[in-house]
């Protein structure tokens, strides 16, 4: 069984963006760049069918400038077998990233697509869904357990409230959550393989998609600063304040 | 102008995230209607008759919706379009499980997550866990939104809206329902409640989270956690407060031994009141609370309880 795992590169998990003076964007200049958290998570999956015997290749995927060649290298020697880089130095959507994944999709026919729910830096939580629908696959987001035997794979999915198990039929695609699994750390010795596993380069123009957006836009800005308030002395303080003053407790 | 909304709600129930969404849609305004899609859910969609704003209600009354699986919501919604301008939903696990579906399936770029509506095609939203609000503007014809429910009041339950049945659309077995596991608790959920109590990862292992729940009993609070208890493994991810977890915004929030990361602080920072106990003085979360009290939380969170 083929996995296919498309990962994206975003600031550091560590990093606190900052708005740039003329509130056009976010200002990455400078800015230590990562794999996206729950993208880690999606690759640590993939491996792991791997290792169990499930998976045969693990294929990743990632969509940007040559930088995002070192994302691809990291998912490398975490497992990964190969790598495609397509190449853009467009700050593409979630739909056109969607439809771009769905032509690796259509070439390399993965029986299972692992992403992140969403990325850290526009918090879209849409890409995985929007490849379902545009390859007709079955979905199972946020999930926590994914079990795959006979055909189909099982997904725990992490819900409002609690969780939800689906079954799938394959090809399906799941997107990752937060207690799927925790992530391996790259062994030297493997970041060094690494450097010697396939990576092919597409151009995302030759790719005959569509890539213009008709979601502009028009500012960034800081949030509204919350003041901070006041240090209270003991719990019978407190207590007072939130009756008398604040007025939220009877 | 007219919005699609659809509901949020357990077949029983009309959720409160669906009369916030529809707070959302009002601002935008145009006739709203409400799609209701589950199986025996009548009573369901005469809640929604009740909405303010709205004028139909369409039910949709099949067992292939009981579960809201994305793979036949969203080829219902898309068999429904064509009449609407804008196609809304609360911005829950349901809503964020198929709404972008629906968005690619009519070709469009959703709009997830709005917090605010500037006009009918200009929304903002929240990026990077809330560290920047970007106002995105939709020249699509068909705006696709997912509504974060915190951002907006309830709508009134003063309306009187028509009530129409319609037929389901085509149906799939590629995705079925095996089982759910519903957290069972008399406490209201986090994301309607109006006070929250949450541990982090101060509260050192999951037992401890015990010393919240008579506080939470006293308060009628729903509990919570940061993402570092949940990763720690102290409690389930349901319980998570933040960007990547419920984004909440009650009247009293209670934040017992969290540092506030940023991933946190998206997740609660709208509340009207925050307060704040933790030993270290430098934690980030002081500079957002109302109210902080320094202490070590073993020691005062029985004084709380005792004191309310």
């Amino acid at each position: 069984m083929k996995v296919l795992v498309p990962i994206k590169r975003v600031i550091d998990y560590n990093v606190k963006a900052r708005v740039k003076a003329d509130n056009s964007d976010v200002d990455l200049a400078n800015v230590k760049m990562a794999m996206n958290p729950f993208c880690e998570i999606a690759v640590e999956e993939a491996v792991r069918l791997k290792e169990k015997g499930i998976a045969t290749e693990v294929v990743v995927v990632s969509i940007g400038t040559k930088a995002c060649q070192e994302q691809l290298r990291t998912a490398l020697a975490l497992g990964a077998d190969s790598a495609i880089q397509i190449e853009t130095d467009l700050n593409l959507g979630s739909l056109q990233v969607a439809k771009l994944l769905q032509k690796v999709v259509e070439e390399i026919q993965p029986e299972l697509v692992i992403l992140g729910k969403q990325s850290i830096d526009s918090d879209n939580n849409q890409t995985g869904q929007m490849l379902a629908a545009l390859t007709n696959m079955p979905q199972g987001t946020f999930a926590s357990e994914v079990n795959v035997a006979d055909g189909k794979v099982a997904v725990t999915r992490e819900i409002d409230g609690g969780l939800q198990t689906v079954s799938l039929s394959l090809p399906a695609i799941v997107t990752t959550d937060l207690r799927l699994n925790e992530p391996r750390y790259a062994s030297l010795p493997n970041i060094m393989k690494a450097k010697r596993k396939p990576l092919e380069v597409k151009v995302a123009a030759d790719m005959g998609v569509d890539t213009t957006t008709k979601l502009n836009v028009l500012k960034v800005e800081e949030p509204a600063k919350r003041v901070a308030g006041v240090m209270v002395e003991s719990v019978i303080d407190l207590v007072e304040k939130l009756k008398n003053e604040a007025k939220v407790i009877a | 102008m007219s919005i699609l909304l659809i509901a949020e709600h357990d077949n029983s129930e009309l959720k409160a995230d669906t009369l916030k969404a529809a707070d959302a849609a009002s601002q935008i305004g145009g006739d709203i209607h409400i799609l209701v899609a589950g199986s025996d859910c009548m009573s369901v969609a005469q809640s929604a008759q009740k909405v303010a704003g709205v004028t139909k209600v369409l039910v949709v009354d099949n067992a292939c919706y009981e579960h809201a699986l994305a793979e036949n919501m969203s080829a219902l919604v898309v068999s429904l379009a064509a009449d609407y301008s804008h196609i809304m939903a609360p911005a829950t696990t349901t809503g964020k499980n198929y709404m972008p579906r629906v968005a690619a399936l009519l070709d469009v770029e959703q709009v997830s997550d709005i917090i605010a509506v500037e006009s009918s095609d200009t929304f903002k939203r929240p990026i990077y866990a809330g560290n920047a609000i970007a106002t995105v503007q939709s020249e699509y014809a068909k705006k696709v939104i997912t509504v974060r429910t915190a951002a907006f009041d309830k709508a009134d339950l003063s309306g009187n809206a028509e009530l129409v049945n319609i037929e389901a659309a085509a149906s799939t077995d590629l995705s079925t329902f095996v089982s759910h596991e519903l957290t069972k608790s008399e406490r209201p959920e986090l994301t309607a409640a109006n006070v929250v109590i949450s541990g982090g990862r101060g509260m050192q292992n999951g037992d401890n989270f015990k010393l919240l729940d008579g506080i939470a009993d006293k308060l009628g609070a729903a509990i919570g956690a940061s993402r570092a208890a949940v990763d720690a493994g102290f409690v389930p991810n349901d319980m998570q407060v933040g960007q990547t977890g419920k984004i909440v915004a009650p009247d009293l929030y209670i934040a017992v031994g969290i540092s506030g990361a940023i991933q946190h602080l998206a997740g609660m920072k709208d509340s009207k009141v925050i307060v704040a106990i933790n030993k270290d003085p430098e934690a980030p979360i002081f500079q957002v609370a109302d109210y902080g009290l320094e202490a070590d939380l073993f020691e005062v969170l029985p004084q709380l309880e005792a004191a309310l």
